[in-house]
């Protein structure tokens, strides 16, 4: 199965993927509700999103763990349809890593060569290749009880990387792992898929590690798949609230569409910003803290939108200081990077609050 | 108990408390210990005296000497019972029990392993209501369920005509080895369903998911994984079955008619009827022998609880 090359159409398509499951009172859930999506081939693309929303269960049923109740899952083209998991072409990283805790290390990232009845002599040069891929040479006849979760993270790698699948499904692989070598595993999943070419389809609820390593981010809440873009757009350019809100912290000014090109602020301001609703309807501006920059009352320069306001508080964060900055009819937060106390904005300042309106971006719901 | 005095000559002045706290923490071990001993002390004495003691008469009986009259002394220690172990009669018996035990004990595996694992896949009120189920023979008495077997198995009972009926020979079991089987099968195939259940409910079921993913069928993933995670089960339940089916006593006296005697009938025949207290006690001796290396390996096999 080395059906992988980089950058040549779609590798995983959902059309209209639906799961509802049945609860013991006969009442339905919708855990996934009307999916479309286009994974493309040699793409690291990650499915984020809370606890619940149903990023598990899409990647379950691309596994084949779970039967969509209506849509298409194809992959390279081909419909899933009722194929079961193990005659499918892609392999699963568990959240749990699943390794068989009666086999050594070896004999786990082996298994899925001996039940495809590779030659034995072929399978120890690609065991040997997938344990070093992920630096557990010297694990190899442990079992997997005797390594530390991180090792066992490596090993459930291995052992489906081994297969070279045309498509690898992670489910919340580092979400067992502590902060420093949650960080220092993405950096190596990025390089390793990087390195196998292989699609990645990556399962998070941690938005700061799907911005890191994904090529292209899906957003999703409530079985719904709200955004699919690349992580500067999915942050800049967010197109709900619930997607500007949970990647990152931003402020939400309360605004109505006047027009296709311009918003009505809630304290009356035009704002130039162009939105595909309708005029009248009620959306909201975010602009992230960073983005926003605070100026003694009538310093700020002309280009800039404005907004007046009086400083509550002021953190000191080392790198930064973020101002909490009180508008007569919101409260905004604005994060700078840290200046020497003498230049620093003090509670009760009466200041200016700029942004750009490229900063800025119309959300709905 | 005596306090313990720091050891040494008057220690610094630094030192002291570190002393003072390392004295208190044994102490407290101490306590604690004696406290789980006298916890158990009842029970410890319980068994001392009805099965410690009893079991060392047994021993001692093996090496006893037999009087013309058949009553046994325990006084000129010998090996004359154990020589006659080697007898054809023993032997037949012995091959017998082992056969039957071990057929009961396969039999028992076969028919449980698919009913533990139906019952550990379904939902957990289900489940309880299946383990229960499993459970309920033993609401009433071994020995009267023994007999309720010979009544259908009796030449006018149900399960006899109800063979004839369907043209399956003459339905004749009552007092074969059959019988003896079917009563071994019978009585002590819960004790093989409920460790199986225990085992296959441990069994992480994304295991199952896992090896599913690599490509396993169904079959291949229940070989690979389910099968010898559930190992510790199998052999608690073969186990649980083979060592009271070895010296089994109540189903072949009843449904084998003693013409397809036991160890454990034959025991009895040297205690009651022959009056060779020794022969007997070196038959049981030798069959505990028996449960006890079975015991053993079932321990070496890494099987951590019965």
């Amino acid at each position: 199965m080395n059906g992988t090359t980089n950058g040549q159409g779609p590798a995983v398509e959902l059309a209209g993927v639906v799961k509802r499951f049945g609860d013991r009172s006969g009442t339905e859930v919708t855990a996934v509700d009307h999916i479309d999506l286009t994974v493309m081939d040699g793409e690291f693309f990650s499915l984020l999103g809370p606890s619940g929303c149903g990023k598990t269960t899409t990647l379950r049923m691309v596994a084949g763990l779970e039967l969509p109740t209506a849509g298409s899952i194809r992959i390279h083209g081909e419909e899933m349809g009722l194929r079961p998991p193990n005659k499918r072409p892609v392999n699963t990283v568990f959240q749990s890593y699943a390794l068989f805790p009666h086999m050594t290390v070896a004999a786990n990232v082996g298994f899925g060569l001996e039940m495809r009845k590779v030659p034995a002599s072929e399978r120890k040069d690609l065991i040997d290749w997938a344990i070093d891929l992920v630096e557990m040479g010297s694990m190899a006849h442990r079992k997997p009880t005797q390594l530390s979760g991180g090792q066992q993270q490596r090993v459930a790698l291995a052992r489906a990387l081994v297969n070279r699948p045309e498509v690898l499904l992670l489910d919340e692989p580092l979400g067992a792992l502590d902060l420093k070598l949650r960080q220092q595993m993405q950096f190596e999943l990025k390089n390793l898929q990087r390195e196998v070419g292989i699609t990645f389809v990556y399962v998070t609820h941690d938005q700061e590690e799907a911005v890191t390593m994904s090529d292209r981010i899906g957003v999703m809440h409530e079985g719904r798949l709200l955004q699919v873009d690349t992580p500067e757009a999915i942050y800049e350019r967010p197109t709900t609230r619930f997607v500007a809100d949970f990647i990152g912290q931003t402020n939400f000014l309360e605004a109505t569409v006047a027009s296709g090109e311009e918003v009505v602020l809630a304290n009356g301001d035009r704002l130039r910003l162009s939105s595909d609703q309708p005029s009248g309807s009620s959306v909201a501006v975010t602009v992230r803290p960073e983005r926003l920059t605070v100026h003694r009352r009538g310093e700020a320069p002309m280009d800039r939108h404005c907004v007046e306001g009086r400083v509550e508080t002021v953190t000191y964060l080392g790198n930064a200081v973020v101002y909490g900055i009180g508008v007569d009819w919101m409260h905004l937060e604005v994060r700078c990077p840290a200046t020497l106390a003498g230049d620093r904005r003090d509670v009760g300042d009466d200041v200016t609050v700029s942004f750009e309106p490229d900063h800025a971006a119309v959300v709905t719901g | 108990m005596p306090v313990e005095a720091p050891p040494g000559d008057a220690p610094e002045l630094e030192d002291t408390t570190e002393v003072a706290t390392l004295g208190l923490e044994h102490q407290a071990e101490r306590a604690k210990a004696r406290q789980g001993f006298l916890l158990g002390l009842p029970t410890i004495v319980y068994l001392l005296i009805f099965f410690v003691a009893p079991l060392g008469f047994v021993v001692a009986y093996s090496f006893a000497t037999r009087t013309s009259t058949g009553r046994t002394e325990l006084r000129d220690f010998n090996l004359n019972a154990y020589a006659r172990l080697g007898d054809d009669i023993i032997m037949t018996v012995a091959w017998r029990s082992l056969w039957m035990a071990v057929l009961a004990t396969l039999i028992c595996l076969v028919l449980a392993y698919p009913l533990a694992y139906f019952i550990s896949t379904r939902s957990p009120a289900v489940r309880n209501m299946l383990l229960v189920a499993v459970m309920i023979p033993f609401w009433s008495n071994f020995l009267i369920r023994t007999y309720a077997w010979r009544v259908l198995l009796d030449s006018d009972g149900l399960v006899t005509q109800g063979l004839e009926l369907l043209g399956l020979g003459d339905g004749r079991i009552l007092f074969t080895s059959n019988a003896v089987i079917l009563g071994l099968v019978y009585g002590y195939l819960p004790f093989m369903v409920l460790p199986l259940y225990a085992a296959i409910e441990r069994v992480d079921w994304s295991l199952v998911e896992g090896a599913r993913d690599l490509y396993a069928s169904g079959w291949a993933a229940f070989r690979r994984v389910v099968w010898p995670l559930s190992r510790p089960g199998v052999i608690a339940g073969s186990m649980l079955v083979f060592v009271p089916s070895f010296g089994a006593y109540v189903t072949p006296a009843i449904l084998g008619g003693n013409k397809e005697g036991l160890l454990g009938s034959y025991i009895v025949l040297q205690f009651l009827s022959a009056r060779n207290g020794p022969v007997g006690s070196a038959v049981s001796v030798v069959v505990l022998g028996v449960m006890l290396v079975s015991t053993l390996i079932y321990f070496r096999a890494g099987g951590k609880n019965l």
